[in-house]
């Protein structure tokens, strides 16, 4: 993309048009005045953990910032805390609309693809829906093992002692690795789970037809 | 003064009898104050006792009488006696209120009584009963001027009350700004889109009103005389002069946009696509009148992208444009914003502010301008770059910190710039800086005269630094500094069209009171009602002018031999005049030269080793005085050393006061007046600067006394000073100890 194109979308309402119809609760975005108390409510912020606190993302879309919104990592950052909408004097849905643009760049494929959030999330909607149980052992084993295999022993090793100690007090079974409990009727769930995308994938296909 | 007989009463009610000795004090006021007629009272302002002075005057010919119980700001009702003269001597706020009740204070405490006795006795004796102007007029017409919404509105409003108007408007029609307008901001529920502007049903209302007589293409080619009756030439364009008697007037000239073309980098002037408010009207007002498609002037193309640009020459720091908001520009760019978005909603519309300022219910017509799709972008616009029909506008944006952000392809820029009054001639502005301006070559029209007043002080009302018309925008907000006329409207501070017609109805009932006061020879404000005025012994008077100069009401003219020539009913009763004279020519009934220093002289001044040091206050009596009231009433203390004299207006203070009292042998003055300057609280607007600027100048007396510097001292006290009055009081005294007696003591 040429930087003159790149001039000619800035400050077109064409991104903010695409969020208010992809997003959910995206038409919302242009309600906001810009005042902060959102930034200032979040209990995550004094962290520097946010690039973009969401007001500034607000702006971004509406600027056309389409790249640098749909690739940041501000929206997974969300614990959902709620203090933001509850202070929000326009009544936006703030953590709502965060969840929507992080699901929307998840869909088209922009959101950072090893971004922990994102990462643990994936990891555990896999674990959950296999079996119909969430199972401890693998998920927070696929954790430590995220960024490789020496990280991943290095991981272990630092938890050990909690290990041991749930290990002994019964909270761990070592034996889950090798299959693992599950629900009664695992294919019961399974099968409710493809109606289920089914149906969000007629939806959403037909929100991207317009 | 033929056979003045006074009567001194002394309360005991409110604990003055229990915290004074009230016996003493009745024979301090027959002996030290020389009064034939002293009595006290256990409940002196009950029925019995307002009877018993009643009584005393109908029977024993009382005719001035001097009241010792509380402030003279209390009790005003019951202690009213309008055909004598009187005086308060103030025991309760001014003493047992502010001292401790143990006995070692009791005799500092009982002191301080009896030289307030002394003092309201020598005062009382030097006043006589005001009597009233008796230089009157009654005409009740008011004069509108300027026939906009403001001027439309105040006629209205003055001719429902039953007061005849005669309107003046410049143009051949009556509407002024307004009815060039499309639409106005909505003033009623739910607030979410432009309204209609009403001005046609104003109009049709003045003119089916035979209460009201308007002049179209009319000046104002002379106005004279005073409130209740002046008289105003009004020439008409066929050049003939009418004359009308007029009681009271209200300038309502409104504004002018602030000029695009001082904007050439936002592109003003430079290109038919970039208009002011204005300009953007018209093009609505067209585009209603034809298919409803606002179209860019150069080729008439529909507008698919504007750009609204707020504060363009406004809230400017440079000094090169205008230094302030006006207010209003916010809530009129969304209004236009929506005059896009509701005609068709895929135009795009980008307002660029810095801070989005939406006075009254705008927040609601803000919000849903964001419904409708406006995009508000906050940044500060640095340029506007013309490419043939487009334009491309650069800004910052401050939220996102970009320098270099823009919004290209625009087919219209709206510069949103501003309101300047206009308020005529700035009589204020030194004659050397007219010339340089006018050194310069620029094209400024110069400002024409509006109400061409005959008064010594200019033909036009006092303006503020920023040319709107002189007026304390919270304690009296459309009082110009010409007693008996107001302004309202933008001429006064930039505003829209509600806060215009409430300005409006407020200047009216203003101008009621005036001229009804004047009628009857009374102050208008802010001694509303006061019947006293300035008299003046012209043989004793040396022509030097001070007075007519620095009246701040513009009240006193000269004649042809350069004496003063007074007009009583442009007089607000500050006593600035007085405290100018050299001679001391000019008094009060009730308030003088002599009823001051009568005060001053009275007190007794305990000798330099009685380690009793006095103070002199002189305490301002709108604001300093009722702070020390009010200190009173919250028991906070204060040295017992001090005398306080309540003064008309620190402006008032003529400086023999202040060396008599030094002469005498008090250790020290205390001057306490309101805040001058620009932000200034004085309720006379120019006394207190007036009175500080000659207060400056004693040093040099106190130098020729061979006395310190430290014992003249100018406070600037508010009336909210409740708790700094006692401790300023208290830090004076301990001051003075270190200073040491004065050596004036004993002579």
């Amino acid at each position: 993309m040429s930087a003159n194109t790149a001039l000619a979308e800035k400050y077109r309402n064409n991104f903010l048009k695409e969020i208010e119809e992809q997003v959910e609760m995206g038409d919302w975005v242009k309600m906001c005045m810009q005042c902060g108390v959102c930034s200032g409510s979040c209990p995550t912020n004094f962290q520097s953990a946010w690039e973009h606190p969401p007001q500034e993302l607000f702006m971004m879309i509406r600027a056309g910032k389409r790249e640098e919104v749909l690739t940041s990592t501000s929206m997974w950052n969300c614990t959902s805390c709620y203090n933001c909408i509850v202070r929000c004097p326009r009544k936006l849905p703030i953590t709502h609309i965060m969840h929507g643009i992080a699901e929307y760049a998840h869909r088209i494929g922009m959101a950072p693809k090893m971004q922990a959030t994102r990462f643990f999330s994936g990891l555990f909607w896999k674990n959950a829906t296999k079996t119909g149980r969430v199972n401890e052992l693998k998920l927070s084993m696929g954790l430590y093992f995220k960024d490789g295999f020496a990280q991943g022993v290095k991981n272990g090793m630092a938890m050990q002692s909690v290990a041991l100690g749930l290990v002994k007090a019964g909270r761990l079974n070592v034996m889950e690795l090798f299959g693992g409990h599950k629900c009664k009727d695992q294919k019961g769930i399974q099968a409710m789970l493809k109606k289920a995308y089914e149906i969000e994938r007629n939806r959403k296909a037909a929100k991207m037809a317009g | 003064m033929a056979d003045i007989k006074v009567a001194a009463y002394i309360c005991k009610g409110c604990g003055l009898g229990d915290r004074l000795d009230t016996d003493a004090l009745v024979k301090i006021a027959q002996k030290d104050g020389k009064v034939p007629l002293a009595k006290s009272h256990d409940f002196l302002c009950n029925a019995d006792g307002v009877a018993m002075i009643k009584n005393d005057i109908a029977s024993e010919g009382v005719t001035h009488i001097m009241i010792g119980a509380c402030s003279r700001r209390a009790k005003t009702e019951a202690f009213y006696f309008p055909e004598n003269a009187v005086a308060r001597a103030n025991l309760r706020e001014g003493v047992i209120w502010i001292r401790p009740d143990t006995d070692e204070a009791r005799e500092t405490t009982q002191e301080m009584a009896e030289d307030y006795i002394r003092m309201g006795c020598g005062e009382v004796k030097a006043m006589t009963a005001p009597g009233g102007n008796p230089n009157t007029g009654g005409s009740k017409t008011m004069l509108v001027v300027g026939g906009g919404v403001t001027g439309m509105t105040t006629a209205i409003e003055a001719s429902k009350t039953g007061y005849p108007v005669v309107l003046v408007e410049k143009t051949g029609a009556l509407g002024g700004w307004a009815a060039k307008l499309y639409k106005r901001v909505p003033v009623h529920e739910p607030f979410k889109s432009p309204a209609d502007t009403g001005v046609g049903e104003l109009v049709s209302q003045v003119l089916g009103d035979s209460n009201i007589k308007v002049y179209l293409n009319a000046t104002i080619a002379k106005t004279d005389g005073a409130p209740g009756r002046f008289v105003v030439d009004v020439a008409t364009e066929s050049g003939a002069t009418h004359t009308e008697d007029i009681g009271a007037i209200v300038q309502a000239t409104g504004f002018t946009l602030y000029d695009m073309n001082k904007l050439p980098e936002l592109g003003g002037g430079k290109s038919p696509n970039v208009v002011d408010q204005a300009g953007l009207e018209a093009l609505a007002t067209a585009a209603a009148a034809g298919d409803g498609v606002i179209r860019r002037p150069s080729d008439g193309q529909p507008v698919k992208s504007v750009v609204f640009v707020q504060c363009a020459g406004q809230r400017d720091t440079t000094g090169q444009h205008l230094s302030y908001c006006s207010g209003y520009c916010c809530n009129a760019s969304i209004k236009q914003a929506m005059y896009f978005k509701d005609a068709n909603p895929s135009v795009d519309t980008t307002i660029i502010y810095t801070d989005l300022r939406t006075p009254g219910n705008g927040e609601d017509f803000y919000r849903s301008a964001q419904e409708k799709g406006v995009i508000f972008t906050k940044g500060k616009v640095a340029e506007v770059v013309l490419n043939g029909a487009t334009s491309t506008v650069k800004f910052h944006d401050l939220i996102l910190d970009d320098s270099n952000a823009a919004v290209v392809d625009v087919d219209l820029v709206v510069l949103a710039t501003g309101q300047v009054a206009n308020s005529g001639i700035n009589i204020d502005a030194p004659a050397a800086a007219a010339e340089e301006a006018g050194a310069e070559p620029k094209v400024e029209v110069k400002p024409i005269s509006i109400l061409n007043l005959t008064y010594r002080q200019g033909p036009d009302v006092p303006q503020l630094k920023q040319g709107f018309t002189d007026s304390h925008f919270i304690c009296f907000p459309y009082e110009t500094r010409r007693t008996g006329i107001y302004t309202a409207g933008p001429v006064r501070r930039p505003m829209d069209i509600a806060q215009a017609r409430e300005d409006a109805t407020g200047a009216a009932l203003k101008a009621i009171q005036a001229l009804e006061n004047a009628e009857l020879g009374r102050a208008a404000h802010p001694r509303s009602g006061d019947l006293s005025f300035p008299k003046v012994r012209l043989e004793g008077c040396t022509q030097c002018k001070r007075c007519t100069v620095e009246c701040p009401f513009g009240a006193i003219d000269e004649d042809e031999k350069r004496f003063p020539v007074f007009n009583e009913s442009r007089c607000r009763r500050c006593g600035t005049c007085m405290g100018a004279c050299p001679v001391r020519v000019i008094s009060f009934e009730n308030y003088s030269v002599n009823t001051v220093g009568a005060q001053i002289k009275a007190v007794d001044i305990p000798d330099e080793f009685s380690e009793k040091p006095r103070i002199l206050i002189l305490a301002c009596e709108n604001d300093a005085y009722p702070a020390l009231d009010m200190a009173g009433m919250s028991r906070n203390e204060y040295s017992a050393f001090v005398r306080i004299i309540p003064i008309r207006c620190l402006g008032s203070v003529n400086t023999i006061w202040i060396t008599d009292a030094l002469n005498a042998g008090y250790d020290g003055v205390m001057m306490m007046g309101c805040k001058s300057g620009d932000e200034y609280q004085c309720h006379f607007v120019k006394g207190s600067e007036l009175g500080r600027v000659r207060l400056s100048k004693i040093d040099d007396t106190l130098k020729t006394l061979n006395l310190e510097k430290e014992r003249v001292r100018d406070l600037e006290v508010a009336i909210t000073d409740i708790e700094r009055v006692p401790e300023m009081i208290n830090k004076y005294a301990a001051e003075l100890v270190a200073v040491g007696p004065s050596p004036f003591k004993g002579f």
